[in-house]
Formats: structure tokens, C-alpha cells, sequence
């Protein structure tokens, strides 16, 4: 038995009034505790490649990579989905939560093989990421041609 | 002769009974408040298999092992085995039959699926097809996740309304009638019922106006008050949608107050991290065959309605938009002396 429009729409108002909210201020306090700090870990390591002589532009790179490590590191270790169920967007956000997207499913979907496994599942989550942040990054490389033409700086 | 049918109502004529339960249960069910009544409490989520869904398997052989060996039944006499699981194929269940080797129904109805089974067992012993049956399901949190969520080490955030899916198993042996000290004397068969609610998250509330029918259906076809039942036990409508189903029913005239108690807010306590609480085939299953069945056998409880709740969606169906049908299957359990 389906319920028919009304009364499907007055239970899903019942049940929107009465269900548990998610306790904003505790999470959005995880998210910018968490976020924050993960990003300041970030800036030792770029401080430290450009102590050793890197231009900004290119120690960002190396920067990158060891918080990309770290965050595959803590997934392996089973630390970063506790950290994630705690902060949300400021475990997510961050590099480290992208390593997370792409290391979970590795671990998950090896057990059904390299191939079929690992290979085809790999970018179970962060695929619609990429594929949208190229996406976007196509449209305003548009934008931006529409506007201020092939020059600028 | 009385009917043996009466509205949505089976009434089995000679009761089946319940000759031997067992529940095989994971580490975290372990440590929450039941965890002296599960039989076999599993120190590691992985049982030593090498996957999560073998690990499901081997909980399901053991507890259908333990459930025949105490109820003094040998695998080579029992007629049939009625199982099922959430996972696709319903794969637990049927790699434990090909291990436990005799007639197998394999059985679906998502989180509902022992009552289910034990409706259909009882049905097969008072019908004479089958001297003993024995009805298993179960649910393993990690084999739960990664087919209708997130691989288990992803990092994602649970809504306060989301359940915790059960890593466990309960297997319940049903043989002749004035055997054992427990038998089964009706069963309710729920209707698919979809109120149009779409949240995943939140399956307490999607399942509980099919608990709401079923119950309603049960007391409607029996003629009996509420008062004939020293408990009324959900599945697992949990902490959002069990007062829900309370609510629901005292509208239609049925008030369970005192008596209305639900397995997945008896599986977890709060600090356990569990959110709503507990969900899964395994859930009901294992606080039947365990709690339940201990005390209703001790005496504790003289008669009581297990009304286990599923919900019957896909990871395909939700993320087509469509909305979660949902089943509640009730049977009757009660001590004979």
C-alpha cells in the first residue's frame, strides 16, 4: 500500500517535527577545531619546504603530498573515519579528506581483486568530485574568456 | 474446526514448538546491555574469515549449530532451514545452507525476515510438511555498509536519526507441539505498506506505520486487548520511530503503554555510539533468541509479540528518488506451563 500524496506529505511533517536535529554547534565546533588544525599542520610542512629554499609555487606541491600521506596514513590506521564522523566538513574538506575518499574504498574493495576491486571502484566517492571540479573548472576557464579574452596576467 | 486463518492472521492449530535458540553476536553487541544473554559473543568483527561477508556466514552456521544442539536435534533431521539477510542474493544465508546441507528456503523481507521465517517454519510444522524446522537470520555491520553506504574506513558524518546495523545472528528451532517449554501460536502477516518518506537515514520513522498495521491487524484478527501480552517487541523502529509507532497506534484506539519495547533501543546503550539504535536481520533476531526466549523460557514473560520491521528499499531504488516501502511480520511466542 502506497501512501497517496496528502497524507504521505502530513507524516514526512509529523516526522520532520519530531526527529532528533543534529547538534549544529557541537559539530560546526569538531569542524572548525578539526578543519583548522589540520590545515595548520599543512602550513608547518609548506613553511618547512620553503625554509629549504622552495619557491611558494613550487613547495605547495611537496606540501600537499605529505598531508595527502598523513591522511592516507590515519584511513589505514582507522583513525580518519573517527576523526570524519566527529567533524564532518572539517575532516572532509581538507586534502587529508580527499586521501580518506580515495584510500577507504582501496582498503574496502581489495578483497574482490586488483582489477574489478581496487580499479573499478577506487573513485567510488571522490569520482563525482573530480568530475565536477572539472567541470566547473572548464566553465569558468569559459567565463573568464568570455570576460577578460585570451589576455591577462 | 477453527479457521486457521483470520484476516492477516495465521493460527496454528497444534502450536509448533520452540525447541532450541541461539544467538551468535559481534563485539559491540557484546558490550551493551544484553550481552549476558547472547549465547556467543565474537571478539572480532572478522570472525577470522577474510571478508566481512564470510564472517556473516560463519556467524549464521554457528548459530543454526547451536540453536540443533540445544535443541537435541541433529542436522540430518531437520526438514527445512528458513533463512535470510540484507545482503544482495541474500549470500549469508545461502553459502550457511550449502554448509549446513539440507532443504533451504531462502527467505527476504529485509530487517523482518525472522519473523518471517518463524511464520512460515511454525506453518510447515502445523501443517504437517516438517517435524523440524529451523528459522536464522542475520546482519553484519561492516557487510551492511559497504553494499547500502560507505566503505567502513570513509569518514562520513551519521545523522542523529541513522541506526547502527547490527552485527549479529539468531537462529530459533521449531519442532512438534508439547516438546518444549516455548511455543508459536499465531502469526500476523504484514502488508507492504510506504508511507513516502525517502530518507535512508532514517528508517525508524519509514518503518514504523508498517509495525502500526501490522500490530493493528494482529489485535483486530485476535480479538485480544493489549493487556494479553506481557510485551510488544519491534524490530528496530529505535529511539526516532518507536515512540513514533506509539503515537500512531494509541490514535487508532491502541494504547501499549508499559509494554511496548523495541531491539534496537534494547541491543546499544547510549554511549555506544549507535545514534537511534539498533538495525538489521540480525537485531531482532539475536534479542529474540536471546533475551526473549531466556525469559520468556524463565518465566519472566508468559506471552509476548515479536513484531520485527523491514525495509525494503535498495541502494538503486533510494538513489532513483523513489520512497521506502516497509514490512512488519508479528508472531506470538508464549511459555506452555
Amino acid at each position: 500500500m502506497k501512501a497517496d500524496k496528502g497524507s504521505s506529505e502530513s507524516y514526512e511533517r509529523l516526522v520532520r517535527k519530531r526527529g532528533p536535529k543534529p547538534p549544529y554547534l557541537r559539530n560546526a565546533v569538531w569542524a572548525f577545531v578539526t578543519g583548522g588544525a589540520i590545515c595548520a599542520v599543512g602550513q608547518l610542512f609548506l613553511g618547512w619546504f620553503l625554509a629549504r629554499g622552495l619557491p611558494l609555487r613550487e613547495a605547495t606541491a611537496p606540501a600537499s603530498a605529505v598531508m595527502i600521506a598523513l591522511g592516507a596514513t590515519l584511513t589505514g590506521l582507522g583513525v580518519y573515519d573517527e576523526l570524519g564522523k566527529r567533524a564532518g566538513m572539517g575532516a572532509a574538506l581538507p586534502i587529508t579528506g580527499f586521501a580518506n575518499s580515495i584510500v577507504s574504498p582501496a582498503m574496502e574493495y581489495r578483497r574482490e581483486g586488483l582489477v574489478l576491486g581496487v580499479g573499478a571502484r577506487l573513485f567510488t566517492i571522490a569520482g563525482p568530485v573530480i568530475v565536477y571540479a572539472v567541470a566547473a573548472a572548464l566553465v569558468m576557464t569559459l567565463l573568464r574568456l568570455a570576460v577578460v579574452g585570451v589576455r591577462g596576467g | 474446526m477453527a479457521p486457521k486463518k483470520t484476516g492477516q492472521t495465521m493460527v496454528y492449530a497444534s502450536p509448533p514448538s520452540i525447541l532450541g535458540t541461539a544467538s551468535v553476536v559481534g563485539p559491540r553487541e557484546g558490550q551493551g546491555p544484553l550481552a549476558g544473554w547472547f549465547d556467543v559473543v565474537k571478539p572480532d568483527r572478522l570472525l577470522g574469515q577474510k571478508s566481512w561477508e564470510m564472517a556473516e556466514v560463519k556467524m549464521v552456521e554457528e548459530a543454526v549449530d547451536l540453536a540443533l544442539t540445544k535443541a537435541g536435534v541433529s542436522r540430518s533431521h531437520l526438514d527445512f532451514l528458513l533463512a535470510g539477510d540484507l545482503l544482495n542474493q541474500i549470500i549469508a544465508a545461502s553459502f550457511a545452507a550449502r554448509t549446513v546441507d539440507r532443504p533451504y528456503f531462502g527467505l527476504y523481507g529485509a530487517c523482518a525476515t525472522i519473523a518471517e521465517a518463524m511464520a512460515l517454519g511454525a506453518a510447515l510444522v502445523d501443517g504437517g510438511f516438517a517435524t523440524n524446522v529451523c528459522a536464522v537470520s542475520s546482519s553484519h555491520h561492516d557487510t551492511a555498509e559497504r553494499q547500502y553506504r560507505f566503505p567502513t574506513e570513509f569518514g562520513a558524518q551519521r545523522p542523529p536519526t541513522a541506526q547502527w546495523t547490527a552485527t549479529a545472528a539468531g537462529a530459533v528451532v521449531i519442532g512438534p507441539p508439547g516438546v518444549g517449554k516455548l511455543c508459536l501460536t499465531h502469526a500476523t502477516v504484514g502488508r507492504v505498506v510506504d508511507s513516502g518518506l525517502k530518507n535512508p537515514f532514517d528508517m525508524g520513522s519509514a518503518m514504523a506505520p508498517a509495525a502500526v498495521d501490522t500490530i493493528a491487524a494482529h489485535f483486530r484478527d485476535t480479538g485480544r486487548d493489549p493487556e494479553a501480552y506481557d510485551l510488544v517487541v519491534t524490530g528496530d523502529l529505535a529511539a526516532v520511530g518507536q515512540p513514533l509507532a506509539a503515537d500512531l497506534l494509541r490514535k487508532q484506539g491502541l494504547n501499549l503503554d508499559g509494554r511496548f519495547v523495541d531491539s534496537g533501543m534494547m541491543i546499544y546503550d547510549e554511549t555506544q555510539d549507535a545514534h537511534a539504535g539498533g538495525s538489521g536481520c540480525g537485531c531482532s533476531a539475536s534479542v529474540f533468541a536471546g533475551y526473549l526466549a531466556k525469559n520468556l523460557a524463565a518465566g519472566k514473560f508468559k506471552r509476548i509479540l515479536l513484531v520485527a520491521t523491514g525495509a525494503l528499499h535498495s541502494p538503486t531504488t533510494y538513489q532513483q528518488g523513489e520512497s521506502i516501502p516497509c514490512v512488519a511480520h508479528a508472531v506470538v511466542v508464549e511459555r506452555v506451563v
